[in-house]
């Protein structure tokens, strides 16, 4: 069991945390707009998750909590 | 459950003003992660430079301050040699370190100051908007090497790690990256040891992390993540230049 929150409020789209992920389960959220003007990133298979970290490991700004 | 990963407590929970992907904000995190981790945000003194994260005041929960250009060195040395108690750290660019702070630097290490710097090389002057560097590799494309950056017209990248490591006040020098978690785990454990190197008294201690700046790069972070690893490493070789035995390192087994 593990789950991953974005808190994509903070998220700048920057894709880092797509290029770590094991699972290959994050993607862009191109139908969605931050307040600050991005495409903020998501987890589109949440029950693969196997809570790595790698994710949040990479993520720049904070974006990501891990719970395992 | 339990929470594995979250923001670190030294690390103040508002919006980082760094572009996308810059990872000016892992370094950022990292630090802070070592403040926790050793418990010691509130007798900690940050000294914030001049570049991209001149208020990096902002973010970090400890007490800081900012310095005038390249002098950081200086400012920490005055407040930990007056507060002797505080852990006192600089946070600086390569602009700032190796360009108008070469002498600060270089004079701080061989006092043996009791300061751990953070030295952030990302090859080119990100503030400014993406100037030639010390640190801009040959051939390297800035607003200021158009062609690239030749030898014979802008000299060498300088290396900062090996020529501190000369001086017998620095004490533990190393070089890590950030573009990928297993160097990022190595940048931490290496943070956390220079940290504890000036705790245990011994000297002057200095990581530098190999960083990028997508922006001035003119790359998308993932592109640029890349470039890091085939290029800069080369020219920057990873690992430790210099190190020092802890009070709290293992004695080596007899087998
Ligand atoms: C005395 C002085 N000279 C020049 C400048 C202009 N300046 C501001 S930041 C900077 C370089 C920043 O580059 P770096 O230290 O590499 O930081 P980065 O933004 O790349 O993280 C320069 C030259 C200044 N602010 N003050
Ligand atoms: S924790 Fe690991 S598996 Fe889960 S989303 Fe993040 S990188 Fe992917
Ligand atoms: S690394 Fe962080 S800021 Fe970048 S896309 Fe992923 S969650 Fe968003
Ligand atoms: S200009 Fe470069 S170093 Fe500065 S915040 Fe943007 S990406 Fe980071
Ligand atoms: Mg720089």
């Amino acid at each position: 069991m593990a789950k991953v929150t974005f808190r994509i409020e903070r998220c700048k789209g920057c894709r880092l945390c797509l290029t770590v992920c094991p699972k290959k389960i994050i993607a862009i959220d191109e139908s969605t707009l931050n307040a600050k003007g991005y495409h903020p990133a998501g987890v589109t298979e949440p029950e693969k998750c196997i809570g790595c970290a790698f994710c949040a490991t990479m993520c720049p700004d904070c974006v990501i909590t891990v719970e395992r | 459950m339990s929470i594995v990963f979250q923001r670190p407590h030294a690390l103040i929970d508002k919006p980082l003003h760094y572009c996308p992907g810059c990872t000016h904000g892992i370094i950022h995190r990292l630090v802070a992660e070592v403040l926790d981790e050793l418990g010691i945000e509130g007798t900690t003194v940050g000294v914030a430079s001049v570049g991209c994260t001149y208020n990096s005041y902002e973010y970090f929960n400890c007490d800081m301050v900012q310095a005038a250009h390249g002098r950081a060195p200086a400012v920490a040395t005055g407040i930990r040699r007056s507060l002797p108690d505080r852990t006192v750290f600089t946070y600086q660019g390569d602009g700032d370190l190796a360009a108008i702070g070469t002498a600060e630097i270089v004079h701080a290490a061989t006092r043996g100051e009791k300061i751990t710097t953070i030295f952030v090389n990302n090859a080119i002057y990100g503030m400014t908007s993406g100037q030639m560097a010390p640190t801009t590799l040959i051939g390297q494309v800035t607003t200021t090497t158009p062609f690239g950056r030749k030898p014979e017209l802008h000299g060498y990248p300088v290396r900062v790690c090996e020529m501190l490591s000369t001086l017998e006040g620095a004490v533990y020098v190393e070089r890590v990256a950030v573009n990928n978690v297993q160097n990022i785990r190595k940048a931490k454990a290496a943070i956390k040891r220079a940290f504890q190197v000036q705790q245990a008294g011994l000297g002057f201690s200095i990581v530098e992390v190999l960083s990028i700046c997508p922006t001035n790069w003119g790359l998308s972070p993932e592109k640029a993540l890349e470039w890091l690893g085939e290029n800069m490493i080369e020219h920057y070789p990873l690992g430790n230049y210099k190190n020092v035995v802890l009070p709290s390192d293992k004695p080596a087994s007899k087998e």
